[in-house]
């Protein structure tokens, strides 16, 4: 039902331009597989490489162990759902949803019950007969949903599919699409820039900056424990303190900053005596009156309350001016900080990490 | 209308409505009204007009459908334009096709800019250049004996040949830039999307391609059809005795003949019968007018 999709040491060059630099990771099958990254960070190029629309500069694609040189995107295993959807205006939804069949000389009554059985999969009762221009924005993306999966691909590609879409809808779709692939049990590669997609729904989620894969890892992993800066940076909020290694005692280090010593966990790729970041997420951050002396602390003063919903986010500056965040969940039996207040931005030395840039060479798994 | 005042005021805009009046009026409305009033008198000599022969009649029209010779004549200007129309058709899809999605834009406008100069020749020349071509002398037949495909000149200007291929090098322009503009106007995703769902590049053409390129072809065939129907020059220069054009007899009889009753009559049959003939084709083609009008 589903392949393993190998990108093997990918290059992609655009005139002197490189869009996709040695990028290696095997997709399993079966997996959700997210590239998260920036605009013009070359995830695009990826699908259009495993898509067959373009072949790589160096490098191979293998899917299903077979290696997928000089084969054109009509005979891949793999279907396509582009980011504007690319359905076909002038044909009904059911000859859409079986165009894949059609040209493979299905005959019309068979495709016609593919069809009605695909719409149902995709929870799209009674349109079999409508226009696409009579769809809503939710309801083609179905019907791209079904097109793909018409051809039974052994991988689905999908370029950004959500991005049109309400946020609400977007949610709803989410949740969807990882229940389809769930049902089909397809390989799915997902390109997007919305972290949040990413993280939701992916098995493993590879991050790319440049054309340059940082790391790959599982949604938690990626979160957690970013191999470096642009990682961390991209993925979540962070509050970010300039500074050098001093020493190093376990995976704990010292790391003096002009704001005072702060222990941090020791990233892959920093030794002591840089001078690199400390990324902290607000989540890991509290306020307190005093300050800690297990933990990291800074004195800082109240600047902005940003109610959120769910959660508040608190703005705090420090003695030197710079602005930092902590967020704190909303629960009314706690009373949020006054504005103007002083108080201590403690964290945890285990929640925090000194990470070096991002890396020239790829890094991680 | 409201529009119109409201982004050019009043004196442009009537001006700009004043403009299109007159053209539509006095250079297309009255005219032809003229010519049609003229297809239904005789043709007298100046003593009679206004005389008691001077009546309304139906006897330029009867002059047509009387002259076998004629009727063959229109015939073969209808079949000999469907002819051109399907050769330019053939021509300009596959071209049209590349300039808008295979090339690169900056070799497109390098393309196009080959393809028009020879429109800043005139029709007049350009046909007389064909003259020389084909003729028997002519460069083409020193090629051809040259290379030694044939031992003898070939007589190129007989029959429709020559017409056919001056009418084509004349038209095919007017085939190319609507079908080239609808294909361009098509998401080259839909290509790839077709592509990438198994489709051959035939089927991707004829399931996506063509069916959106409709208008566009339709509008580019009927142009160079009613063109190549009502052309005068290429004929004239490029037919020989055993080809004659419809335009031909009606220019005989109003320059040479200087019966324009007559000739009014005959140039209203070829535009009701080119008018039929395009509707037929637009109907067959499920096209309607709106669409070609874009």
């Amino acid at each position: 039902m589903s392949e393993d999709v190998q990108l093997s040491k990918i290059c992609m060059d655009f005139g002197s331009f490189r869009a996709v630099n040695n990028v290696d990771v095997t997709i399993k099958p079966g997996e959700f597989f997210s590239f998260l990254g920036p605009s013009g960070c070359g995830k695009t190029t990826i699908l259009r490489l495993i898509s067959g629309f373009m072949e790589p500069t160096e490098g191979s694609v293998k899917i299903g162990g077979k290696d997928m040189k000089g084969i054109r995107p009509n005979a891949r295993p793999t279907a396509l759902i582009f980011q504007n959807l690319a359905l076909f205006p002038l044909m009904p939804v059911w000859e859409n949803i079986t165009f894949g069949l059609e040209v493979r000389g299905v005959p019309k009554a068979q495709r016609r019950a593919k069809a009605e059985e695909l719409l149902q999969l995709v929870d799209l009762h009674d349109s079999a007969d409508k226009r696409i221009s009579q769809l809503s924005g939710g309801q083609k993306q179905r019907v791209a949903i079904a097109r793909a999966l018409a051809v039974e691909p052994k991988v689905m590609l999908l370029d950004e599919p959500l991005s049109a879409l309400d946020l609400k809808l977007r949610q709803h779709m989410r949740a969807e699409l990882r229940a389809i692939q769930k049902r089909t049990g397809v390989t799915f590669i997902y390109i997007t820039h919305d972290q949040g997609e990413a993280l939701a729904m992916s098995d493993r989620v590879g991050v790319m900056s440049q054309g340059i894969l940082q790391q790959v890892a599982t949604p938690q992993e990626i979160y957690n424990n970013p191999v470096n800066g642009f990682v961390a940076s991209f993925v979540g909020e962070n509050n970010v303190f300039v500074g050098t290694v001093k020493g190093k005692s376990g995976d704990i280090a010292t790391f003096e900053t002009a704001k005072g010593q702060f222990n941090a966990r020791l990233g892959a790729n920093v030794s002591v005596g840089d001078t690199t970041k400390l990324f902290v997420r607000p989540e890991f951050c509290t306020l307190q009156k005093t300050a800690s002396k297990s933990a990291n602390s800074i004195a800082v003063e109240v600047t902005e309350i940003a109610f959120e919903g769910n959660f508040v986010n608190v703005f705090v500056r420090d003695e030197s001016g710079d602005t930092h965040m902590v967020q704190v969940q909303n629960d009314p039996s706690i009373p949020t900080p006054a504005l103007h207040s002083k108080a201590h931005m403690i964290f945890d030395p285990q929640s925090c990490m000194i990470l070096s840039e991002a890396t020239d060479t790829r890094s991680g798994h | 209308m409201q529009e119109l005042l409201r982004r050019y005021g009043i004196s442009l805009s009537v001006i700009m409505v004043a403009m299109t009046a007159f053209w539509l009026l006095a250079l297309v409305v009255i005219p032809n009204l003229v010519l049609f009033k003229f297809s239904f008198r005789l043709y007298l000599p100046v003593d009679q007009l206004g005389g008691p022969n001077d009546v309304y009649t139906l006897k330029n029209y009867a002059t047509f459908f009387e002259s076998p010779i004629h009727i063959n004549v229109f015939f073969s200007t209808i079949l000999y334009s469907s002819f051109v129309t399907a050769i330019c058709l053939a021509i300009t899809y596959p071209l049209a096709y590349i300039l808008a999605k295979v090339l690169k834009s900056t070799d497109t406008a390098t393309f196009f800019l080959v393809l028009l100069v020879p429109l800043w020749v005139s029709e007049i020349l350009r046909s007389f250049a064909w003259f020389i071509i084909l003729s028997m002398q002519g460069p083409l037949n020193a090629v051809l004996l040259g290379i030694g495909i044939i031992d003898k000149p070939i007589r190129w200007i007989t029959g429709f040949q020559s017409v056919i291929v001056g009418l084509v090098y004349a038209y095919i322009l007017f085939m190319l830039f609507p079908i080239y503009n609808a294909i361009s106007a098509l998401d080259t995703n839909q290509i790839e999307a077709s592509e990438d769902l198994g489709a051959s590049m035939w089927r991707t053409h004829w399931r996506v391609i063509i069916p959106h390129s409709k208008p566009g072809i339709a509008s580019g065939c009927v142009m160079v059809f009613m063109l190549c129907a009502g052309s005068v020059i290429v004929p004239t220069t490029l037919a020989s005795t055993n080809s004659r054009w419809f335009t031909e007899i009606i220019q005989q009889w109003m320059f040479e003949g200087l019966d324009w009753n007559t000739g009014s009559a005959y140039a209203f049959l070829l535009l009701a019968l080119c008018i039929i003939f395009v509707s037929l084709v637009m109907r067959i083609l499920n096209v309607r007018l709106v669409d070609i009008a874009k």
